[in-house]
């Protein structure tokens, strides 16, 4: 037990699990989207990120980035890389609904069936990933241009930099850029879905699947619609990924999507902000433990919180329900 | 294509029921008889030399395996299956954890049964006992049994409350905890050095055992067949008693079940302890033919592996989910070749199981009749498509 | 009802050609019996051939298929065959392989474990079948101390190559080294060792988890230690992220790791990160090691032979060598094993009591990453 350790920085500790927290947040999105209109939960949704990630690594190969390129690239390339992810990252959610989980909706299949298959799912991509894309591969793509080009690790996009200190903190441009973006996607997210009519057509859909169709919404688009944002969440959280960490693999998805579904479900899964909350609480948890602890018992903590959570108050800390995430 | 595929599936089907109903025909002793026949069979099959059949034997492939290691591992998955079975198929709660049974079996017989453990050098320390001293191996196979119904007990009391995709989260983390704590609690576990010397009946591992020895392994899959047959009887007598028409009444409607007096939590908790047992008992006979454990061995994607073995092969119905088992097992290592994509191909068989067929290869005659429900009801509202 | 009694008959029918089937067959597996002619004979090679670990023990394979190939192609009269068995890493995969080959008379010898783990899980099972086991890889120290009598390796365990590290640190005047390993067998093992040959002068430790990706804590815990010397023990798959989330955050202190880290994806993966990090590895840069083993390799495979190539190299010829000393029984291959004395490409091999590589031919080479490449730096002294 490090106690001194974790008290002495704390307030590092803090903003390490905030801007950790963060990443698990915009992740989270995506599980409590379609958990709040399908009552489901989207167990591929932690691959949908990790193409997002290989899309990134595979864009900034094949655009030939540098170490630390100047300002004004960097941004280009960002946004390049936001781009990128998104749309991968949207469409492999896109297709997930399509090929798998609207064929056993038409069967009105339960919910097992529905998990099932997306752990079969998750299990495909990460071999995918892992073992198929590497040997069609051998880790040569051509660039635009056909030339061959090695794929190797992720560039640094942006060099860290303390940019201020209170006291024993300091705090990165990187874990500030981090913290604000995922922040700014979440309230984008969160306008979209309580103030236009696309939004209003999910909302009803999530309260009461009947009525909404009664009323003219097309739950199909709805659906797809969902999938589709939750993609472009994870395209976000896949791209502050790659320029905080720079280095992605077929298998960061599992863990990682524990995580964001423990997220979910502690802010109170279908809730969007929920999902901010409580990613962010569990950032701060598992950094504060494993400072306590060492950082091998992370994932214990963790899935510990899940548990205890889902014991005790089972509808998250804001409480469930997309339908009602105004109120 | 597709279409294809189901039009063979669906004769395959008929055939199944055809065989089914051909079997329920025959007298008692008819059916005696041809039971006894392929349990005989089953005990033959380590020795296969048919001619025209060796090329079943996965040791006719260059760098095949053992035939009988090989049989041996089909049959302590069989018992996963069965007993993951008794909690997917018959009570319907879905267990990603399973592994973590799995795991405490395994290691309730490494601890307490080999003299490399912690644990037992630190009972040899606490009650001078000599240092050649181990618990025995039929109590380890009881210590075993008691160990993981306590933890599936543990772990389903707070949980079984959960609706079911929950409960399905809950328990990946549990098997995941199981896992990490074995290879952080270096005190405890040896850690992820792993404990060797875990004995079998005949005690630690040695050359000199008569039956049990090092290097044939036929007598530990005649012994895995054997529990693997008093199990299949004693699940299958479950299934046909109270409890288990309980645990199809909460599986089909909990409040109905509920209602009808049927109390679903007790049910599930029995499930959950009985599936945790079986897990066990297969944990156990695994680490005790292994006579080496360390904890890489139990990780998340075995607990998966489990679950598309009873998914694959028919939840709900012994004889489909056996049959899963003995597939996932057996194929990648009769063909090798596909080493490298194997889990691929299990993804992908999950998949395409569920979305085609998600009362699986061999489907329990109730199970297909309520998915087919379902379906027909969908077909019915079209608007909650 | 005459239905039935056809079917009867035909049950009993079945079960009788069963047991006559059982009666009368041989029980599989293997050809039996030794090699023909004077002279060859087969060996087994198992390990993680395919799986996630495999790229640390493909060179050894594709070093030990170049030996065999090579002795054929010398000796046509002396027939050496090398059958492969894909273990994943996995030791409850191993045992049954273990089986089979100990069941198969026809092999004379083994090659392998490639992990520690395996080799712990098998070791028992070749011993008891008195086939010899020699090990380019498994470097877990307590192996060769359960009084075994047929593991060896052609490779220094994990306090040698700890040693080296200690003395290799100290020359370099570490004052506060910071440990940090990823609670694997391999990765804990070493590091422990070299805790306790560094004593006083670790500053503070921390462990990690596999496939982990994000390392604030570690990072934080290293920063507040002012460590100028980080010791990582474990694989690529972490280290690379980690060395690189180091430097990202500022953290200037040197980074040292065992030879899991000889691997070309380690520079790779960390993309710049790991710039300058120290490699230690008991294994000779592929120039300094002997003949023209290095070149034989890169024209077979197209690449330089990555981690123990020149070790998978070794573990062959030893067997090689024995057959070619018209050795022809698993007894006489495991005595010509233990006496075996003679220069390998990789180091001088002659067993010690245990099975170790007589601690003083065993040479630890320090590494250090320029760009992305592997560059041989300096030899390491022993402790």
């Amino acid at each position: 037990m490090h106690f001194d350790e974790l008290i002495g920085h704390l307030g590092q500790h803090t903003v390490d699990g905030l801007s950790k927290g963060a990443i698990y947040a915009l992740i989270a999105l995506g599980y409590t989207l379609v958990y709040g209109v399908l009552r489901l939960i989207n167990f591929a949704h932690s691959e949908v990120f990790m193409v997002g990630t290989f899309a990134v690594l595979i864009l900034w190969n094949q655009l030939g980035v540098e170490n630390n390129p100047p300002v004004g690239q960097a941004i280009l390339f960002l946004v390049l890389g936001l781009i990128v992810a998104a749309v991968a990252s949207g469409g492999t959610a896109l297709a997930l609904e399509r090929v798998a989980y609207r064929p056993l909706r038409r069967k009105n299949a339960p919910p097992l069936i529905f998990l099932i298959t997306a752990i079969g799912l998750s299990l495909v991509f990460v071999e995918l990933f892992g073992q198929v894309l590497p040997k069609l591969l051998g880790g040569v793509l051509p660039d635009v241009f056909g030339r061959p080009r090695q794929i190797v690790g992720m560039p640094t996009i942006i060099e860290q930099k303390t940019l201020f200190t209170i006291g024993n903190t300091g705090i990165t441009n990187i874990q500030l850029i981090v913290f604000v973006a995922a922040v700014a996607m979440m309230a984008l997210l969160d306008w979209f879905i309580n103030r236009t009519r696309y939004g209003r057509g999910v909302r009803a859909v999530a309260q009461n699947p009947e009525t909404a169709a009664l009323m003219g919404v097309n739950q199909e688009r709805v659906i797809m619609l969902i999938f589709v944002l939750g993609g472009i969440m994870a395209g976000a959280a896949a791209l502050l990924w790659s320029m905080r960490f720079g280095f992605t693999q077929n298998s960061i998805g599992f863990v990682l999507g524990l995580k964001a579904f423990t997220a979910a479900v502690l802010g109170g899964i279908g809730n969007l902000r929920g999902a901010l909350l409580g990613g962010l609480f569990l950032g701060i948890v598992e950094v504060y433990g494993a400072t306590l602890f060492a950082s091998n018992w992370e994932d214990v903590i963790a899935f510990v919180v899940l548990i205890v959570v889902l014991m005790f108050r089972p509808t998250g800390l804001l409480g469930e329900s997309l339908g009602r995430a105004r109120a | 294509m597709i279409n294809k595929i189901r039009s063979a599936d669906q004769r395959r089907v008929t055939l199944l029921t055809g065989i089914g109903d051909r079997w329920r025909a025959l007298t008692k002793w008819q059916q005696a008889l041809g039971l006894a026949a392929f349990v005989a069979i089953l005990y033959y099959l380590p020795l296969l030399g048919i001619p025209g059949l060796t090329w079943l034997r996965t040791d006719s492939i260059q760098g095949g395996n053992n035939w009988a290691g090989v049989l041996f591992v089909c049959a302590i998955y069989v018992l996963v299956a069965i007993g993951l079975n008794v909690v997917v198929g018959l009570a319907g709660l879905l267990d990603l954890g399973y592994i973590g049974f799995f795991a405490i079996g395994a290691y309730s017989v490494a601890l307490f049964g080999s003299v490399n453990s912690p644990v037992v050098k630190w009972i040899q320390q606490e009650f001078n006992l000599p240092p050649t001293w181990a618990v025995t191996w039929a109590i380890c196979l009881f210590i075993a049994i008691v160990l993981t119904m306590i933890s599936g007990v543990l772990l389903g009391w707070p949980t079984l409350r959960l609706r079911g995709d929950y409960l399905a989260i809950v328990t990946l983390g549990f098997g995941e905890i199981i896992r990490i704590v074995a290879r952080n609690a270096t005190g405890l576990t040896n850690g992820p050095v792993g404990i060797s010397a875990i004995p079998g009946p005949e005690g630690a591992p040695s050359p000199d055992n008569k039956v049990f020895g090092l290097i044939d392994a036929k007598p530990w899959y005649w012994l895995a067949i054997t529990f693997v047959l008093i199990m299949v009887f004693l699940v299958r007598r479950l299934e046909h008693s109270r409890v288990g028409r309980a645990w199809l009444a909460v599986r089909e409607d909990e409040d109905a079940a509920a209602v009808m007096g049927v109390y679903p939590f007790k049910f599930k908790l029995w499930a959950f302890a009985i599936g945790a047992a079986l897990g066990g008992l297969s944990g156990f006979l695994f680490g005790s033919r292994n006579a080496f454990i360390d904890p890489t061995q139990f990780n998340a994607n075995l607990s998966i592996l489990f679950v598309a073995m009873v998914v694959v092969g028919g939840s709900g119905n012994m004889i489909g989910v056996s049959l899963g088992a003995v597939l996932l097992a057996y194929l990648p290592e009769r063909f090798r070749d596909f080493a490298d994509y194997r889990w691929l191909v299990f993804g992908l068989a999950m998949v395409l199981v569920m979305i085609l067929r998600p009362q699986g290869l061999v489907p329990s005659r109730r199970r297909a009749r309520e998915l087919s429900d379902r379906a027909a009801e969908a077909e019915e509202v079209p608007a909650r498509v | 009802m005459r239905r039935s009694y056809v079917r009867a008959l035909g049950t009993v029918a079945l079960a009788a050609t069963l047991v006559v089937a059982a009666g009368c067959q041989d029980t599989g597996g293997g050809d039996g019996g030794t090699a023909s002619g004077d002279c060859g004979g087969k060996i087994a090679i198992f390990g993680a051939f395919t799986g996630d670990n495999a790229g640390l023990v493909i060179p050894s394979l594709n070093g030990a298929k170049l030996a065999v190939k090579q002795f054929n192609e010398a000796n046509p009269n002396c027939k050496v065959t090398m059958q492969e068995f894909d273990t994943q890493g996995d030791p409850a995969v191993a045992t049954p392989f273990a089986n089979q080959i100990a069941g198969d008379n026809s092999f004379l010898g083994v090659i392998g474990g490639h992990f520690s783990g395996e080799s712990d899980a098998t070791m028992p099972i070749y011993q008891a079948a008195g086939l010899a086991m020699v090990s380019p890889s498994a470097t877990r120290s307590d192996l060769t101390q359960k009084g075994n009598t047929s593991f060896y390796r052609v490779v220094g365990n994990d306090s040698t190559q700890a040693g080296a590290v200690a003395s290799y640190l100290k020359a370099q005047n570490a004052q506060k080294v910071f440990m940090v390993d990823d609670a694997s067998a391999y990765g804990a093992g070493i590091t422990d060792e070299l805790g306790k040959q560094l004593g006083p002068l670790v500053v503070n430790k921390d462990k990690i988890q596999e496939r982990q990706a994000q390392f604030d804590a570690t990072i934080s815990k290293i920063k507040s230690a002012k460590a100028d010397f980080v010791f990582y023990g474990g694989y690529t798959r972490e280290a690379a992220p980690l060395v690189k989330q180091m430097r990202a955050a500022g953290v200037q202190a040197k980074f040292v790791g065992p030879d899991g880290l000889y691997d070309p994806a380690f520079p790779k993966g960390a993309s710049g990160g790991a710039e300058g990090a120290i490699i230690t590895c008991p294994c000779l840069p592929p120039d300094k090691a002997g003949g023209t083993f290095s070149a034989d390799y890169q024209k077979e495979y197209g690449i330089a032979p990555g981690s123990y190539g020149a070790e998978g190299f070794d573990g062959a010829k030893v067997y090689l060598d024995a057959f070619k000393d018209g050795k022809k029984t698993r007894a006489d291959i495991l005595a010509y094993v233990k006496a075996y004395d003679k220069q390998g490409v990789s180091k001088y091999i002659k067993f010690d009591s245990k099975g170790d590589v007589d601690p003083s031919k065993v040479v630890i080479w320090a590494y250090q990453i320029k760009g992305e490449a592997i560059e041989p730096l300096q030899e390491l002294k022993l402790s």
